[in-house]
Order: C-alpha cells, then sequence, then structure tokens
C-alpha cells in the first residue's frame, strides 16, 4: 500500500511541471498565439527560481522569482510577435535557443550547489490519515496551485464573458478587430500569463522535483507540454489527463532501470519523447476532429489596420 | 508611447540588404552591456571574443572545420522554411548521418581503400534522410505536427548514440571509455591543406551544397515550386504543385544534407563515434539559415558568423572565464535581432503618443500613402 502511494505522489510531481506548462500555453494558443518558446522560459524560470531561493535561502521567494522570470522572458517574445508581427515559429524557437544559453550562463555558479526545496504541506491530523492523508494533504505546494489553475482557467475561457472574447479572438482575429476588441492587448496578456505559466514550472523543477540546478535539466519537457495542448485538442481537463498519463511514462521508465529489467537505460529514457510522437500522431489523424478545435487564427501574425 | 506599423506598398530592397547588418550591430551593442554587467571591459571582451580567433591562419582552419555543418545544415533548412515546412530535429538527422555512416568503419574495420569514404558519404546521407522521412511521413499520412514530432527525435537520437557507443560499437581495446574504435585512414576525411591547419573537405562540401541549392532554387522549377507553396498553399495547389510531396521533398533533401553534416563531422574533425557529436550544430544551423536570409549565398556568410560565435565562446572561457554558454546567448540574441529587423523589410515603424489626437495621424498616413 505504502509502495503504491509513493508511486502516485511521484507521479503527481512529474505530471505538475507539465500541467502548469501546458495550461499556460493553452491558454496562449486559445488567444491565437503559438508561442514556441515554452521550453526556453520554463529553464528560465528554473535557473531564477533556484538562483533566488539559494541567494535568500527562501524557496517561497524562489518561487516568485521563477514566476517572474517566465513572465518578463515571455514579454521578449510578444513584443517581438505582436508588436512587430514577427513569423511566431521562428520567434519561438529563437526564445526557446535564447533561453537555453542564457540559463546555462546565468547558472554557472549554481552547478553542484545545494538547492532550497518548498515545503510539503503538513496539515496536523488530516496529513496523517493513511492512505489518502498523503495523497490530498501533504504534497508540495506547486501541485495544489497546478490543480486550482486548471480549474481557474476552465472556468474562465468557458464561463467568463472575458474567456469568451478570448477564444472569439483566437478563430478570427480579424472580426474580433472589426468588433472593436483590442486583440493585440489580449494576446500580451495571454502571452504573459503563458510565460508566468512556464517560469512556475520551471520553478517546481529546480525548487521541488529535484531541488538543485542542472544545465537543461528541462530535458524537454517544454516541447512536450506543448504536445499535450494538442493531444489535449486546447481543453483544460484533457491536459489534466494527459500531463498525469505522460508523468506515469515518466516514472514508470525511472522506476524500470531502477529495478534493472534487462532492457537498455536509453531505450526507457526516450519513452517519453517516443510516447510523444505515438500520442501526437493518434490525435491527429483525425483531420476534422482537429480542424474543429484547433483556434483558426493559431499562429498567424496579426497587423491591426485602420 | 505606442509601436504602430503601417504595411510597406512593396517590399524594401533597402531594408532586405540592410537588416542582418543592423541586427548584427545591435547584437554587439547588447553584447556590450552584457560584458559590462558581467564586470569584463566590452572592448577587451569583443577583441578575444571577435578578433584573436581568426588572426591567424590555422584558426581560419577551425572556423571553416565550424562553419561547414553549419552552412551544410542551414541550405537544407532553407528549402524546407521557404515552403512553410518546419523541420526542427536536424540536430537528429545529423547524429544519425553520424552513426549509419559509420558503419563501415566500425563494424566493418578491415575494410579499406579508395571505396570507403564515398560509401560512408552515401550512408550518411541516406541515413539522414530516413531519419527526417518520419517527420514527413507522419506529417503527411496522420496530419502530425511536424516541430514536435521532428523535435522529439531529435532526443531520441542522442540516446540512441549514447547506446551504440556505450554498449554494442564501444572499443573492447578502449579502456572502458564510450567510444568507437578510432576510423581506419581511409576512412577519415581528408584535409584540405594539412600543412596550415585542420580544416577538411567538408567545408568544400558545404560551398558546393549551398551554390547547388541556389540554383536550384532561383533557375529550376522545383524552386519556384517550393517558393509558391510557402507563401500561398492554395494558389500552389491550383498550379497542380503537391503540398505531399513537397513535404516529402523538403524533409528528405534537408535530412541528407544533415546527415552528410554529420558524418562528415565524425570522419572529419572527431574521427570516431563518441556520445556527444555535435555542440548543438542542428539547433544553430537555424538561426543561419534566418541570418542568411534564407538564401543560399547569403547563408554561407552567415554560417562563417556564427562559426565565429563558437570559436569565440571558447576564447573567452579560456580568457576571462566566462562560461561558453555566452556563444548561445550571442547566438540566440542574433536570431532575434534578424527577426525584429525583417519587419522593416515589410512595414514601416511608427511611434505614436498618446497625446496625439487622432484625427491628425489619418491624413498623415493617406499622404504617406
Amino acid at each position: 500500500m505504502d509502495i503504491t502511494v509513493n508511486i502516485l505522489l511521484t507521479i503527481a510531481t512529474a505530471a505538475t511541471p507539465l500541467l502548469i506548462a501546458a495550461i499556460g500555453e493553452l491558454v496562449v494558443e486559445r488567444s491565437g498565439v503559438l508561442n514556441l518558446g515554452v521550453e526556453g522560459m520554463m529553464i528560465m524560470g528554473a535557473v531564477g527560481g533556484f538562483g533566488a531561493g539559494y541567494l535568500t535561502g527562501s524557496p517561497w521567494i524562489g518561487l516568485l522569482a521563477a514566476i517572474a522570470m517566465g513572465a518578463v522572458f515571455s514579454l521578449l517574445f510578444a513584443v517581438m510577435t505582436l508588436s512587430l508581427a514577427t513569423n511566431q515559429v521562428a520567434t519561438g524557437l529563437s526564445l526557446t535557443l535564447l533561453g537555453l544559453g542564457l540559463s546555462g550562463m546565468m547558472g554557472t555558479n549554481f552547478v553542484g550547489q545545494p538547492g532550497e526545496r518548498l515545503p510539503n504541506l503538513d496539515i496536523p491530523g488530516l496529513t496523517a490519515i493513511p492512505v489518502v492523508g498523503r495523497l490530498l494533504f501533504g504534497q508540495d505546494p506547486i501541485f495544489y496551485i497546478s490543480i486550482a489553475l486548471t480549474a481557474a482557467v476552465m472556468w474562465f475561457l468557458f464561463k467568463t464573458r472575458t474567456g469568451l472574447t478570448l477564444r472569439s479572438i483566437g478563430d478570427s482575429h480579424a472580426s474580433a478587430h472589426a468588433l472593436g476588441i483590442h486583440v493585440i492587448r489580449y494576446r500580451y496578456l495571454s502571452v504573459i500569463f503563458g510565460g508566468a505559466c512556464a517560469g512556475l514550472a520551471g520553478g517546481h523543477l529546480s525548487l521541488v522535483y529535484t531541488p538543485q540546478w542542472v544545465e537543461n535539466m528541462t530535458a524537454g519537457r517544454g516541447w512536450i507540454a506543448l504536445a499535450l495542448v494538442v493531444f489535449a485538442s486546447w481543453r483544460p481537463w484533457r491536459v489534466l489527463a494527459g500531463a498525469y498519463i505522460f508523468g506515469a511514462v515518466w516514472i514508470g521508465q525511472l522506476h524500470a532501470q531502477a529495478f534493472g529489467i534487462p532492457v537498455p537505460s536509453q531505450l526507457l529514457s526516450s519513452l517519453p519523447y517516443l510516447a510523444t510522437v505515438v500520442v501526437l500522431v493518434l490525435i491527429s489523424r483525425n483531420k476534422r476532429l482537429t480542424m474543429m478545435n484547433t483556434p483558426a487564427s493559431l499562429g498567424q501574425p496579426f497587423v491591426p489596420d485602420r | 508611447m505606442r509601436l504602430e506599423l503601417v504595411k510597406r506598398p512593396q517590399r524594401s530592397m533597402l531594408f532586405s540588404a540592410l537588416s542582418p547588418f543592423i541586427a548584427f550591430v545591435l547584437t554587439i551593442i547588447a553584447g556590450a552591456i552584457m560584458f559590462a554587467l558581467l564586470g569584463v571591459n566590452p572592448l577587451t571582451a569583443f577583441r578575444i571574443y571577435f578578433i584573436e580567433p581568426i588572426s591567424q591562419v590555422w584558426q581560419m582552419h577551425e572556423l571553416a572545420i565550424k562553419a561547414a555543418p553549419l552552412i551544410l545544415i542551414a541550405v537544407g533548412l532553407s528549402v524546407c522554411y521557404k515552403a512553410n515546412i518546419w523541420n526542427i530535429g536536424a540536430e537528429g538527422q545529423f547524429i544519425l548521418g553520424g552513426i549509419v555512416g559509420s558503419i563501415f568503419p566500425v563494424l566493418f574495420p578491415q575494410f579499406e581503400g579508395p571505396l570507403v569514404l564515398p560509401l560512408m558519404l552515401l550512408f550518411g546521407m541516406v541515413g539522414g534522410a530516413a531519419y527526417a522521412a518520419i517527420p514527413a511521413l507522419l506529417k503527411t499520412r496522420f496530419n502530425t505536427n511536424e516541430i514536435l514530432t521532428s523535435l522529439m527525435l531529435v532526443y531520441v537520437a542522442q540516446l540512441f548514440l549514447d547506446w551504440l557507443v556505450r554498449g554494442p560499437w564501444r572499443d573492447p581495446q578502449g579502456h572502458g571509455f564510450p567510444q568507437t574504435i578510432q576510423f581506419n585512414d581511409s576512412a577519415i576525411l581528408p584535409e584540405l591543406l594539412p600543412e596550415s591547419g585542420r580544416a577538411n573537405w567538408g567545408f568544400v562540401f558545404a560551398l558546393v551544397a549551398a551554390i547547388l541549392i541556389w540554383i536550384l532554387m532561383s533557375r529550376m522549377l522545383k524552386g519556384f515550386e517550393v517558393r509558391v507553396l510557402g507563401s500561398s498553399p492554395r494558389a500552389g495547389r491550383f498550379a497542380g504543385f503537391g503540398l505531399n510531396r513537397m513535404v516529402f521533398f523538403a524533409f528528405l533533401l534537408s535530412g541528407a544534407l544533415a546527415g552528410l553534416a554529420g558524418i562528415s563531422e565524425v570522419s572529419g574533425a572527431i574521427g570516431q563515434l563518441q556520445p556527444v557529436i555535435s555542440p548543438g550544430y542542428g539547433f544553430t544551423a537555424i538561426i543561419v539559415a534566418f541570418l542568411g536570409r534564407l538564401n543560399p549565398l547569403g547563408i554561407v556568410a552567415a554560417g562563417l558568423v556564427l562559426a565565429l560565435t563558437y570559436l569565440g565562446g571558447e576564447a573567452v572561457q579560456s580568457a576571462l572565464g566566462i562560461s561558453d554558454k555566452v556563444a548561445r546567448v550571442f547566438q540566440g540574441m542574433l536570431l532575434f535581432f534578424v527577426l525584429g529587423c525583417d519587419t522593416l523589410i515589410h512595414y514601416r515603424i511608427r511611434l505614436i503618443g498618446f497625446a496625439a489626437p487622432k484625427l491628425e495621424t489619418v491624413p498623415k498616413l493617406e499622404e504617406a500613402r
């Protein structure tokens, strides 16, 4: 029983960064912007979170720094693609490349240093309940944020007027503009929200998952988050499900390596990436379904005319 | 203050030519600020970064060694991007080219003679192209996003190479080091001018590839097809150009060139397989492609510039103790500024103050037209 609980806990820990980054990107894409810089924003969040936590000794300040780092970094993408109407694919890629380089440079002195870890929730009485206690009341704070975030985004997108406006911009920026909606302003806010989420996801890696700084520690999670959004056909609750499936794959291959089953460890390590490809194929082979759900103006630059 | 873009009636030739240079100047300025923040005199840093690495003849050879894979990969990618097809997995195709091309020297080390190298290069190209065919097939058959699949396959390729050199292909006499045997002499790409430096035939391959792709894109129907399908797929369909065939063409071509770059690097600069055979050439080549304006001849120049950022990164690391990640930062900034400056080709940028009454700006705009 204890082993099951432990495995479930590690799956949640592996799924949380994927979930947060993907939920952020989902909002961005729903507004019609394709930001391929998730990996870059995430690694900047990771280095910023670790650095602030390490220098101040407080993981909570680290957490805030991670969010701020992701948001500020995404602003770069926003200015380029929204104000200067650059190609979103190329700009997103350069954001990732820049983030990987910049984080490596900023983190030079952090390599090998012990980091600060965010403490797990501990409510006297409740956390001690067998089995469910630790699952419900004993996880790290970012886990609870991720669940609340998913619910909030679900409510915002589908139950509020502003959310409806945001989705309409993603489906037709020209019509939204003609109705007097400030397309660029909405998109700025969405991109910054996505950046803050990616930063938080990175902060989870360096403040909870493995409280240390390792170069390229995101290891493609930003890209997997992007795939999750497609997999979920732009629906928050499916992102939640997808993130936990991928978390399970990630943890499963780690456990398989630890048990020493007679398969090369490299093959096991490549499973999350292969699973991403397989899942993308399964989802996108249904052309009608994909066409129906994809925000229609996704990835297209918009220059308001008068 | 607000930025506003005003569409130009036609693309500006002036900014089309100037924008890479403006981008370069902006990168230098941002780089100076960065070095100053790191507590290094920017002038000293720039001398070490940009001038010292190319002040002697043997160093020019090193520049050519770094530029060759960048140019080879980037000219292939330029065809993809012109056609609006996003292959960003060139790093994986590079690795597969290196692996498949190494089959002969690793598994049949006693096979020698003049046939070995051509076969290796051919296998390298086939390996890269075959690996690139996977995202192309998934895109055409299942409508799968090629950006994500081609990128995921990079991680798989890296792990596959890691497994090979630690497992079945490890040199049994290598004292347990994760590497294959040293290639025999006939499997080594010859040096161009052995008396003055290490540069090998890979650089010649790169120049030839750039010229061939330039001819393809500007003088042949296929190049026209690429451009039409890239700028207007609908018009391309009316002209009878097949989008699916184009996806395969672009992926196989860029994959083959990345594979050629991979095997040239392995048999030229390294001489054996190791767990890591590329300092991110496949990703840096994306920057090279854009900095060279997706034009093969521009890419040759851009490849040399980006190769210099690698050498400069190593130089400041050893001279000033700054992380060689500084190279990646320079590369990323350069791409950012290039993309930003490209906006000037199609748009005029106007700054509008909050106080400016709207009525006044409208007639001005009419005048401008």
